[in-house]
């Protein structure tokens, strides 16, 4: 039985457009059809700005951010999550079946697929490709999202247009696997593969023409440390809803600019057409001005976090954070925690209003795995004063808190340095917990220096992180929930999970991996939700909103929530009039 | 003369007194949040009411958060606040309320923030005051322990030469070459986590003294050095002068004229140190206030537009260090004791 085919998704998204196309072309007032009167029209440029150039131009080898927002629109895969359904789309692959124990994958790849050299892409490029990302000596990033159950996928042709892929196991992810694994072209890279070179090849220094992929852009220029042009692959295999050729434009730049603040006054100078990651104060000074269209894509994937040293730290060398984690450890006084923090103050002064706050890991931008039954108390220093009395805490006359055995409760809280919307949140915990006479001091560190405290020494009393953002599938948290995990923070890489709360956790999170229905994964993590919020081994915040901005005239500017955030169609933008500079 | 001088430590004294004195003077506690009330523009002191009448004691208005753009606030002068000394004013203490007498403040429930508010809603005039205390007297000791270190090393090595001038001058080219991040983050590993303002003071006081002293031995070592090959200073060796004689007399007077612009252009780069410092852990944490973290949260572009009122401290910084050099000028002729 064929649980999901591409033919059939593309058929509908084919009858979705003709009807998008009526709608537009009967229902559209008058004035609307004035100002776009040919429809896309191809030519024009666009810039945008890195924080840091790519640090290699090898797909399999790029890990950052800002490397995969070059190379992702130089390479294409096979099947692609779609960044704003965040549901799959058939990309170099026309359509694919699954076997009824849903172990194999039949994938059949578009005719006449061609490299943007102009060279043929077959079914031998795509196994090649994923030998290349599977082989250990290679070191891909990306190696452990191809393993299942710790075990390499195998992945077989059929012929010249047809690739099968067998999986170890069942595997909940599905066809997601196949998304940001590019399709490496063997005619170039092959040889450099054979004499085990390939780490050391396409790295920054390569000449532009040498780079071959498949995806809307092609390199065209390279000055280090300045600038990248990318030009338009005319071999781009993707067309527009009435079959025209795509990209629309000719040409890609992306600058680099080292801040925040310096991207958005090049934006406003003219310098740049889109920013893809505004502040909402940004947002505001913008929403005064005209020539410029702002978008609000609503709350991103991003959870920040505070969460309490609760690893089995040594009592003898560390004495005074033993006599810490009494405290810690007592779910009353977590709650407490929870309940004094004024999460509504962190939306409106972290975020200027252009956020949520959080109760759960799941922001609501995350619709298809957001546990809508979650408690979402409002903020109450009643309910957490009665929670301290409860477990035991009391307080002097000054008002400051203290344990059963007198002791002034007292703790500090790491925070990246670098991360201004982080120290503004540590600055009103500190601000929310005097108020119940709980002393925080926050401790500014550098990003590594935080990191090795959690991980490594697991000396500090608590702290707040961030994370989210690669996907919207629970998957890529489990270094996160498993109790072994080394995203695991406030316990992490542990033997054995600590708590019957954690032990429970892991099973749920192993049994999602292998269920086979959408319903019964959601019904699995939904009770991890639960148990996380029950008993709040992290404490969540607030998640900030994906902001955007582009120059007036540049028409199917639809921010996603998924990186790249502005890039994702990026085929598909085009100048409704030219932009002034 | 002599009354400009008089004037301008007449000036330093007060300002100085003022500084320590800060945390008695200012109307609000320096790290208490009115989170409704952030980003609020500096309060309109008047004098002159909506009907053209005139009163002796200045008020303020009420003012209103609008309700269409946040962080916007109209001032409604139906309800006016005067501005009274020793006022009594209560302010929240965890969950209950307590009551503080301030210098100055306006009746209940009006607010006076008269340099306005920050992004959490902290009045910036008491919050300028209070940091000037921490990151002055901070700074200052780091200049006055680097110039100290800096003229005891750079005239030894100017005068004496030979070996001890190869040693300092070694020294100062490896303080001067130093990886000082890395070595920052060193000792940040190696002190426990939490610092008390006390330890922290001190802890970046020495830590700026440390790394400062390097630039002014060398300029110390060079004008030593060359006031030493004078035909004046041969004399006075000839005819038997010891080298304290020497040093006292002929060498080291000629030092102020380049210690003073040096030293004028070290506090406020030790004020803004102080905040790279922070970046390692080492600054003074949130909520108190000191100059760096206060023009280090100016320093977003946004910051000039909306709420200009944030570069305080930038005033504050412009106004000591033309105090500073006027100071210096008028003490720059004559014997120091007899002019002042």
């Amino acid at each position: 039985m064929s649980v999901s085919t591409g033919a059939s998704r593309t058929s509908v998204v084919r009858a979705g457009s003709v009807a998008l196309c009526l709608v537009v072309c009967l229902g559209a007032p008058a004035t609307q059809r004035r100002a776009e009167p040919a429809g896309p029209t191809h030519g024009g440029q666009i810039v945008v700005a890195e924080r840091t150039p790519p640090s290699t131009f090898n797909p399999v080898l790029a890990a950052d951010a800002q490397t995969h927002a070059v190379l992702d629109r130089l390479f294409a895969d096979l099947v692609h999550i779609n960044r704003q359904t965040l549901k799959t789309e058939p990309a170099l692959a026309s359509s694919w079946s699954v076997s009824t124990d849903g172990l194999e994958y039949t994938i059949n790849l578009r005719p006449d697929l061609k490299f943007s050299d102009g060279h043929p892409c077959t079914a031998d490029d795509v196994v090649f490709s994923f030998d290349v990302y599977l082989d250990e000596s290679v070191h891909a990033p990306q190696r452990d999202l191809l393993l299942v159950g710790g075990k390499p996928i195998d992945v077989r042709k059929k012929d010249d247009k047809t690739i099968v892929v067998k999986m170890p196991e069942p595997y909940a992810v599905g066809e997601r696997i196949f998304d940001t694994i590019a399709i490496l072209p063997k005619h170039v890279l092959g040889e450099a593969f054979a004499k085990r070179a390939l780490p050391r090849t396409w790295g920054v220094d390569a000449p532009p023409e040498s780079i071959v992929g498949t995806g809307p852009f092609r390199l065209r220029e390279n000055v280090p440390g300045q600038r990248i042009v990318l030009e338009r692959n005319p071999y781009y295999w993707k067309r527009d809803r009435d079959g025209g050729t795509l990209p629309y434009l000719d040409r890609l730049v992306f600058v680099t600019v080292p801040s925040s603040d310096a991207e958005f006054l090049r934006f406003k100078a003219g310098e740049i057409d889109i920013v893809s990651q505004l502040t909402g104060d940004q947002l505001a000074s913008l929403s005064s001005g005209s020539g410029y269209q702002t978008a609000d894509a609503g709350p991103s994937l991003q959870y920040n976090f505070l969460f309490f040293n609760l690893n089995d730290v040594n009592a003898a060398t560390l004495p005074a954070l033993a006599t810490r984690q009494r405290w810690f450890r007592e779910e009353k006084f977590r709650h407490a925690v929870s309940a004094a923090i004024d999460r509504a103050a962190m939306v409106s002064i972290v975020y200027r209003g252009q956020g949520e706050p959080l109760w759960g890991p799941v922001t609501r931008g995350n619709a298809t795995w957001y546990n809508r039954a979650l408690p979402r108390p409002a903020r109450s220093l009643e309910r957490a004063r009665a929670l301290l009395k409860e477990a035991g805490f009391s307080w002097r006359d000054d008002g400051a808190l203290k344990d059963q055995d007198g002791k002034p409760v007292e703790f500090s809280v790491l925070v990246q340095a670098t991360s201004v919307p982080r120290k503004q949140m540590a600055t009103i915990i500190e601000n929310d917990l005097a108020q119940l006479g709980i002393g925080v001091t926050i401790v500014p560190l550098d990003s590594r220096a935080v990191v090795d405290r959690v991980q490594r020494t697991r000396d500090y009393d608590a702290c707040i992180l961030g994370l989210g953002g690669g996907d919207a599938d629970p998957n890529v948290d489990m270094p996160v929930w498993l109790s072994s995990g080394d995203h695991h923070f406030w316990n992490p890489s542990a033997a054995k999970p600590a708590t019957p709360w954690e032990a429970e956790i892991d099973s749920l999170m192993r049994q999602q991996i292998s269920a086979r229905t959408f319903a019964d994964r959601k019904t699995l993590f939904d009770r991890v939700q639960a148990l996380i919020a029950e008993h709040e081994p992290m404490i969540f915040l607030a998640s900030p909103d994906i902001l955007a901005a582009a120059r007036a005239g540049l028409a199917n500017f639809k921010p996603a929530i998924l990186p790249h955030y502005t890039l994702w169609n990026v085929e598909e933008l085009y100048w409704r009039q030219a932009p002034d500079r | 003369m002599i009354r400009a001088r008089r004037a301008i430590l007449i000036v330093v004294v007060a300002v100085h007194a003022i500084v320590l004195a800060a945390p008695w003077l200012v109307p609000y506690d320096p790290a208490a949040q009115q989170r409704l009330l952030a980003f609020a523009p500096p309060s309109r002191v008047h004098a002159i009411d909506a009907q053209g009448r005139w009163h002796l004691r200045p008020f303020v208005c009420a003012i209103e958060p609008s309700t269409a753009i946040p962080f916007r606030y109209t001032e409604d002068c139906s309800r006016r606040y005067f501005v009274r000394w020793l006022v009594r004013r209560t302010t929240a203490a965890g969950f209950t309320t307590r009551e503080s007498l301030r210098l100055f403040s306006v009746d209940e429930p009006g607010e006076m923030f008269l340099f306005g508010t920050d992004e959490f809603g902290r009045d910036v005039f008491s919050r300028v005051l209070v940091g000037a205390r921490i990151s002055l007297v901070m700074s200052i000791s780091a200049v006055c322990l680097s110039l100290a270190l800096g003229v005891v090393l750079g005239s030894l090595a100017g005068y004496m030469g030979g070996t001890v001038d190869a040693i300092v001058s070694g020294a100062t080219e490896l303080v001067l070459a130093l990886p000082w991040l890395y070595l920052l983050l060193a000792a940040r590993a190696a002190m426990p986590l939490s610092l008390t303002p006390t330890e922290a003071f001190v802890i970046i006081m020495a830590l700026l003294g440390a790394i400062g002293w390097a630039r002014p031995a060398r300029l110390v070592r060079a004008v030593v050095a060359s006031a030493r090959a004078n035909d004046y200073v041969t004399a006075a060796r000839t005819a038997g002068a010891s080298t304290p004689h020497v040093l006292r007399r002929h060498l080291l007077p000629q030092l102020p004229v380049v210690l003073v612009p040096l030293a004028l252009q070290l506090v406020p780069q030790f004020i803004l140190g102080e905040t790279t410092l922070s970046l390692f852990g080492l600054g003074v944490p949130e909520p108190a206030p000191s100059w760096g973290t206060l023009l280090a949260s100016a320093q977003r572009p946004q910051v000039l537009v909306e709420a200009w009122w944030l570069l305080a401290p930038v005033v504050g910084l412009v106004g000591i260090c033309v105090m500073y050099y006027t100071l210096a000028r008028t003490l720059r002729s004559g014997p120091l004791v007899s002019r002042l």
